[in-house]
């Protein structure tokens, strides 16, 4: 019984390994958002499945082993040693064997979580009681209020470090999150594949506002981003009427056109 | 009143844990409540954030604190214990009366911090520098109340393993133990060993807070990471001191209500619980996938949490095998027990994706997790402690509760948690984070947290039903049989409901192929 019991164990062991490494996709970009959505479906049927054996158990038990007479008593097996093992160790092969299944799964999505694609554009986040500060790099700086503006279709790695208390960077739609600790520099990844805005918010308890700690990630085709990011020269951008333009234009035509504006 | 106050009886200590304990679970549960309703559509409708906050802390801190592990290793421990192995009282009747009074001064303490000007708000978890450094409430009364009932627990640790070790009647076994008496040596080796991680811990935030020392402050040198991983190193333990225990009334219950021995009993104990001690003192990072640990101690974790199934699933297997060719008989406890097996297969089962680090960096914080405690941990607890309470309410009180009330007041609690939970887990997985006094980024939910709170008001119902069914039930109940559910363990065989002092009459003796699970030779 137990050597049985082993080499049934190690079967289903090596064969849900080997499901769990088949699947590698060789896709261009890799998505981590993509990869979550399909383990949790992996996962949901793993635990579903567990779930309605035991259940369907448990509930024919109940209902066929009701009393029925006063004097009647249970007749449950009694057990030799070598089938009180097999009743430990069989289940617990199994269980170990899916334990191992979904550990391998998990290992694989959590590298395509945290091996940050080469080329990813870099923003640094700073959160503190209670907003945020993306800042771009080249002296472009956004608030929560204006959102995280990134461009359609590039990996996008934040960079991120807290002024106070932990707070933690949730982006509902790519499936991903990781907390900001004083004194550290923690970071996460993530693919913003199609256009939109989405919601970020805050999901490390801290204090007062921990729950108006939100904004939209803004996702925009990556040209106009090019053009938002490095906005062409003052000089050229001939049109006064632009507020940002007029600061550090000419002074003549910014005071020509001052009235108009405001 | 003073025969109660001084008294050195475990069972009158018993029913002290067990009223100061659903006290704590009356004030908490109202907290609980004023938050589902707080969150009937976004924005603020009765409760501004502050208050808010010190409600989900209180309800936090007190559920797990004062209700769950006294009323479970406080009442049913005390009570039961000294019957189940044929003792007179426990090993130290004083040292076990001074655990019950800092348990009571502790709940005391707790209430008062509701009345100060600046009530804590810093979730039960306690987190710095938040707690340390930039919340204006008293972590000083947290801190307090926790030492107290630290103190509190690992004397009664110390109290009920010198008790089972040395105490048991002539003849008593160590395989001759009801499985209930396993669990909870189980759960006391747990405290006995992890209470003091979590004492220090509290304690360097208060030297933080109060004595500008600088443990957990970065700038200084110190860390914040450290005391996350003190936290946890004793309160995911913790869990295992609820879930033990409530596993161990369960199996009890539906050995006795089945009239059938406990299936595959010495794996049950030494895979089983003893299983569950060893590895779960090793999977405390799967707290802390989200907080910036070393890649490779979170893959780690993932693995040792992904095996805690393997002794979990050995008692849930004893669990259901008991019941298999039992003769059932369906009281008020029996039906607790049944619905039972729905909460730990929801709970232990969504347990599965959020022990995946990868999956968990989505669902980390959010209603998943949230709507997966309560339902393995707050809710199959309370209804192992609901369980435990009609199972011995005979034995306790000599009295008969009302049947049918008991049943209804169980079907509205069970249709109101899951009409509470179900929709949070929904939303929860589409990510809506826990702790939230206000959700307008995500006004989608707003449906799902309005039947939550339908739910919420339904379980309310229910345990007022069934408080007053145990209260009625014990002053105007009429007399109960003295061994109403056929039991063939100690406490029921061999002492009178409720017991006198010194329990037995006779200390019995027991013969080598007697136990508290056989039913087939009677």
């Amino acid at each position: 019984m137990n050597k049985r019991s082993i080499l049934l164990g190690t079967v289903a062991a090596a064969s849900l390994f080997a499901i769990g490494a088949g699947d590698a996709g060789a896709g261009a970009l890799n998505d981590h958002t993509e990869h979550w959505k399909e383990l949790w479906g992996h996962v949901l049927l793993d635990i579903g499945g567990i779930g309605v054996v035991f259940g369907l158990v448990a509930s024919y038990f109940l209902v066929s082993y009701r009393r029925t007479r006063d004097d009647e008593v249970g007749k449950g097996p009694k057990f030799s040693f070598a089938q009180s093992m097999a009743w430990a160790l069989i289940p617990a092969f199994v269980f170990m064997a899916d334990d191992f299944y979904l550990a391998a799964s998990g290992w694989k999505l959590w590298n395509d979580q945290r091996i940050v694609p080469e080329g990813a554009m870099e923003v640094k986040l700073t959160g503190r009681m209670w907003s945020w500060d993306f800042d771009y790099g080249n002296g472009k700086v956004t608030t929560n209020e204006e959102g995280l503006i990134v461009p359609q279709g590039k990996p996008v790695v934040m960079r991120m470090k807290s002024e106070d208390a932990v707070h933690s960077f949730f982006i509902p739609e790519y499936r991903i999150k990781e907390d900001l600790m004083p004194g550290r520099v923690t970071y996460l990844w993530f693919l913003p594949k199609d256009t939109g805005e989405y919601v970020f918010t805050c999901t490390e308890f801290c204090g007062t506002n921990h729950s108006n700690m939100w904004g939209k990630v803004k996702v925009i085709p990556a040209a106009e981003f090019d053009a938002w990011l490095n906005p062409p020269a003052p000089e050229v951008a001939a049109a006064p009427a632009e507020g940002e333009a007029m600061a550090e234009g000419a002074a003549p035509a910014a005071e020509a056109a001052a009235p108009a504006g405001h | 009143m003073k025969e109660w106050i001084f008294t050195t009886d475990h069972k009158r200590i018993g029913i002290l844990y067990l009223v100061g304990s659903i006290a704590a679970f009356a004030v908490a549960g109202l907290m609980a409540l004023g938050i589902r309703v707080e969150l009937m559509a976004p924005g603020t409708q009765f409760i501004e954030p502050d208050i808010y906050n010190v409600m989900l802390y209180f309800h936090g801190a007190a559920m797990i604190l004062a209700f769950l592990i006294p009323g479970l290793t406080g009442f049913l421990a005390n009570y039961l214990i000294p019957l189940m192995i044929g003792a007179h009282d426990v090993a130290f009747p004083r040292i076990n009366a001074f655990s019950v009074w800092l348990f009571w001064f502790a709940i005391v303490l707790a209430l008062l911090s509701l009345a100060i000007p600046n009530p804590p708000d810093i979730m039960w978890t306690g987190y710095v520098p938040y707690s340390s450094q930039y919340s204006s409430g008293n972590s000083s009364f947290y801190v307090f109340t926790v030492h107290m009932l630290g103190f509190s627990s690992i004397l009664g640790a110390v109290n009920f393993l010198c008790t089972v070790i040395f105490m048991r009647a002539p003849g008593l076994g160590w395989m001759q133990l009801n499985f209930f008496v396993w669990t909870i040596l189980g759960a006391f080796v747990i405290q006995l060993i992890f209470i003091p991680v979590l004492a220090a811990a509290v304690t360097l935030l208060l030297f933080d807070k109060y004595f500008g020392t600088a443990f957990f402050v970065p700038d200084k040198g110190g860390d914040v990471l450290l005391y996350q991983n003190l936290f946890w190193f004793y309160s995911h333990p913790a869990v295992y001191v609820i879930l033990l225990p409530a596993i161990g009334v369960f199996m009890d219950v539906i050995s006795t209500m089945a009239r059938n021995q406990v299936f595959n009993y010495k794996v049950a104990v030494f895979g089983g619980v003893w299983g569950v001690v060893l590895l779960g003192s090793d999977v405390w990072v799967h707290h802390l996938y989200t907080s910036g640990m070393a890649d490779w101690i979170r893959i780690g974790m993932m693995v040792t949490t992904l095996l805690i199934s393997i002794p979990v699933g050995l008692l849930i297997i004893s669990l259901v095998g008991t019941l298999y060719r039992g003769s059932i008989q369906f009281s008020t406890a029996m039906w607790y027990t049944a619905a039972s097996f729905w909460l730990i297969l929801i709970g232990g089962l969504t347990g599965i994706p959020l022990a995946m680090t990868s999956l968990t960096l989505h669902l980390a914080e959010t209603y998943f997790v949230m709507a997966h405690f309560h339902f393995i941990m707050g809710i199959t607890a309370t209804f192992a402690v609901f369980a435990g309470v009609y199972h011995w309410f005979p034995k306790m009180t000599g009295k008969m509760y009302n049947e049918s009330l008991g049943k209804l007041a169980m079907t509205l609690n069970f249709i109101g948690v899951n009409l509470i939970f179900w929709p949070l887990f929904v939303i929860g997985v589409e990510g809506m984070p826990r702790r939230y006094q206000d959700y307008q980024m995500f006004p989608q939910f707003e449906v799902s947290q309005w039947w939550s709170t339908i739910g919420a008001v339904i379980v309310a119902l229910s345990t007022i039903l069934m408080i007053w069914n145990w209260i009625s039930g014990a002053i105007w109940g009429p007399k109960a049989p003295a061994n109403p559910w056929g039991s063939v363990s100690l406490e029921w065989t061999h002492t009178q409901s409720p017991p006198g002092p010194g329990n037995f009459k006779e200390i019995p003796k027991i013969s080598p192929d007697w136990h508290p699970h056989e039913y087939s030779k009677a």
